[in-house]
């Protein structure tokens, strides 16, 4: 029997690689944008979503890697 | 307008879903040993996955446009759609139905129906399905790229082309187990690129308060205006939201749909099986949250002048589905924008693959083995659903440009659903629980309930007759149509199914045994503490519905 597929990670690890993944493009897209502002203006720019949302994307992306580190399905 | 540029981390954030999407499908490939793999994903998978699939397999992205946009032309009444038409029947397929379309082993709804009435019922479903999805999938992809070329400006060809291979490649794979893994991420992409619309759209009104202080009355309630439909912004009144829409509509989709109750087979065991909805009507719960505040959201900025937000207009027709591109436009900086548009390329896609894989286990299920090649070996089934996705695919596209040159396709979607799903469940109804149905008498009944629905449909579309007749109103809108047409559709199977059962011949006690209620032994949860039973977590399930619908009335 191939061990390999004894080894199958779970969808939350992808979720939160993905998330992890997203979360950091958008924050550091915030973070360039905070020192050079887009020519394109959306309205509430001033709040800096990209930061803020973006590191809550990053968040739970963390949680959902570390929680699912070492858990392999059948 | 002009459409929305798209920056270096936008395309990265796309292109990174299109790599993962296919890493998936290649990551599970190995996993993928045969047709239980293929087509039911290996019946392992945990509640919570199931679940979120379930919710998930709805969660299209044609739906999240075209409920913000039907909440900016009809008001709160759009939750309607995610709480009395949703939950009730979610949780009735968890708690009554499971069990017998779990315990009988099937593969598919069709399969069901071929073990509790005969083969021509099963034929009869599962044609009428294959069509209706390969419709709704190809449909599905000319709205994607409609959206694509109409806001980001991309080529209609290449849009449809390489999502269509995409999902191709993934789901012919590794089958279910891929479609479901890519729903799931469908899901979380959804929530974290399309929740902030309605957060910064709450934050630019002031509150949510100020919310509802700022549209008209008619459109701030979900009960209270509903006895005189004149008063209401859907002007239907309580009957045809709870008859057609929280009974017929609403029970027809969720508890016979196959595309969602394949999720719940795909579960690991009876009592997964079972919480599968129970867990997915408080997500679905949620999913308001984002529409209908959006779609409230761009109401009171399209009625502020200063705001410089209006809806697109084609021909002088309001196009209501571009509510939330253009709130997506008005609040994501670069690197943002690229999520929205993946989350809403995710629903589109992930919408597909929920598609072609319910359409490749009915194909190849209830239509090849059964019709066309009954000694097929399970090699050979696994290569056909392989076959049968691509085709599906293809059909798809050809649909898919079908539609492009006769948009008003897009005005059919509504009687496809009510033409296949509300007499089945008036089908599924009598033959889980009554069990003297007979099989002429399903068979008949649900070709009456699934005529009637479509003729009805042409009757109003084309003036044959008045729609205040179907409505029972002197008011109506297309949706109180729509309720409406679903409940009379379902009456006449229902009624066709009893008559002809009394005439025509029975199956025996012991052939229904494991089928129907009362010759299928009670379920036992075992030493299954109260808080884990589907039955409890249901309750809670309920008592929240009940909670919101009272503090929205």
């Amino acid at each position: 029997m191939n061990n390999d597929l004894k080894k199958m990670r779970p969808i939350w690890f992808f979720v939160g690689m993905m998330l992890l993944t997203i979360g950091i493009i958008v924050l550091l897209s915030g973070v360039y944008y905070l020192f050079f502002p887009s020519n394109a203006h959306t309205v509430l720019a001033h709040l800096h979503p990209s930061l803020w949302w973006g590191f809550i994307i990053f968040l739970a992306g963390i949680i959902f890697l570390v929680s699912n580190r070492n858990v392999t399905v059948d | 307008m002009p459409t929305i540029q798209l920056g270096f981390a936008d395309w990265l954030v796309i292109g990174l879903y299109f790599v993962f999407v296919l890493g998936i499908g290649l990551y599970l490939k190995k996993y993928t040993r045969n047709e239980n793999d293929f087509f039911l994903a290996g019946r392992k998978n945990s509640a919570w996955v199931a679940g979120l699939a379930f919710l998930s397999a709805n969660l299209g992205a044609l739906e999240l446009l075209g409920m913000t946009g039907n909440t900016f032309q009809y008001g709160m009444y759009v939750a309607h759609f995610y709480w009395i038409g949703a939950i009730p029947a979610m949780l009735f397929l968890g708690v009554y139905m499971m069990p017998f379309y779990y315990s009988s082993r099937i593969k598919s709804v069709p399969g069901y129906l071929k073990l509790r009435f005969d083969e021509k019922t099963r034929v009869l479903n599962a044609a009428a399905f294959g069509v209706m999805t390969l419709l709704v999938s190809g449909i599905n992809l000319y709205a994607m790229a409609l959206v694509l070329h109409t806001f980001l400006g991309w080529n209609w060809d290449v849009s449809m082309w390489v999502s269509a291979a995409t999902v191709a490649a993934y789901v012919t794979l590794s089958g279910l187990m891929s479609a479901i893994f890519t729903e799931i991420i469908q899901f979380f992409l959804i929530w974290f690129g399309l929740f902030l619309v309605s957060i910064l759209g709450v934050i630019e009104i002031g509150s949510i308060h100020e919310v509802f202080s700022r549209i008209p009355p008619a459109y701030g309630t979900l009960w209270s205006t509903s006895a005189n439909p004149a008063d209401n912004g859907m002007l239907v009144t309580w009957g045809g939201v709870v008859l057609g829409l929280g009974f017929v509509l609403s029970f027809g989709y969720w508890t016979t749909d196959f595309l969602v109750v394949q999720r719940a087979f795909s579960a690991k065991n009876l009592r997964s099986a079972r919480l599968t909805p129970i867990l997915a009507s408080f997500f679905k719960m949620a999913v308001p949250f984002i529409v209908v505040v959006a779609g409230l959201v761009a109401l009171i900025l399209s009625q502020d002048k200063q705001s410089g937000f209006a809806l697109l207009q084609e021909g002088g027709q309001v196009k209501y589905d571009s509510a939330l591109p253009l709130l997506i436009a008005r609040y994501y900086p670069p690197g943002l924008i690229g999520l929205g548009v993946t989350a809403l390329l995710a629903g589109f896609m992930a919408g597909q693959a929920g598609n072609i894989s319910a359409f490749n286990t009915v194909w190849t299920y209830d239509i090849y083995q059964s019709v066309i090649n009954k000694k097929a070996s399970e090699a050979h089934l696994l290569r056909m659903g392989r076959v049968a996705t691509i085709a599906g695919i293809l059909i798809s596209l050809v649909t898919a440009y079908w539609a492009k040159s006769f948009p008003s396709i897009m005005d059919y979607m509504q009687a496809i659903f009510s033409w296949v799903n509300a007499p089945l469940f008036a089908t599924m109804l009598l033959g889980m629980f009554v069990k003297w149905i007979t099989p002429n008498g399903a068979f008949w009944g649900l070709l009456a309930g699934m005529g009637s629905s479509f003729t009805l449909f042409l009757a109003v579309k084309f003036e044959w007759v008045e729609r205040n007749l179907i409505t029972l109103s002197s008011v109506s809108s297309d949706m109180a149509a729509n309720f409406w047409r679903a409940w009379w559709a379902w009456l006449i199977c229902f009624a066709v199914t009893i008559v002809i059962s009394l005439f025509t011949e029975r199956k025996s006690d012991a052939e229904l045994t494991g089928l129907v209620k009362g010759l299928t032994p009670e379920v036992k949860e075992g030493d299954v503490p109260i808080y884990l039973k589907p039955g409890f977590i249901a309750c809670i399930s309920l008592i929240i519905l009940v909670a919101l619908n009272i503090y929205f009335w």
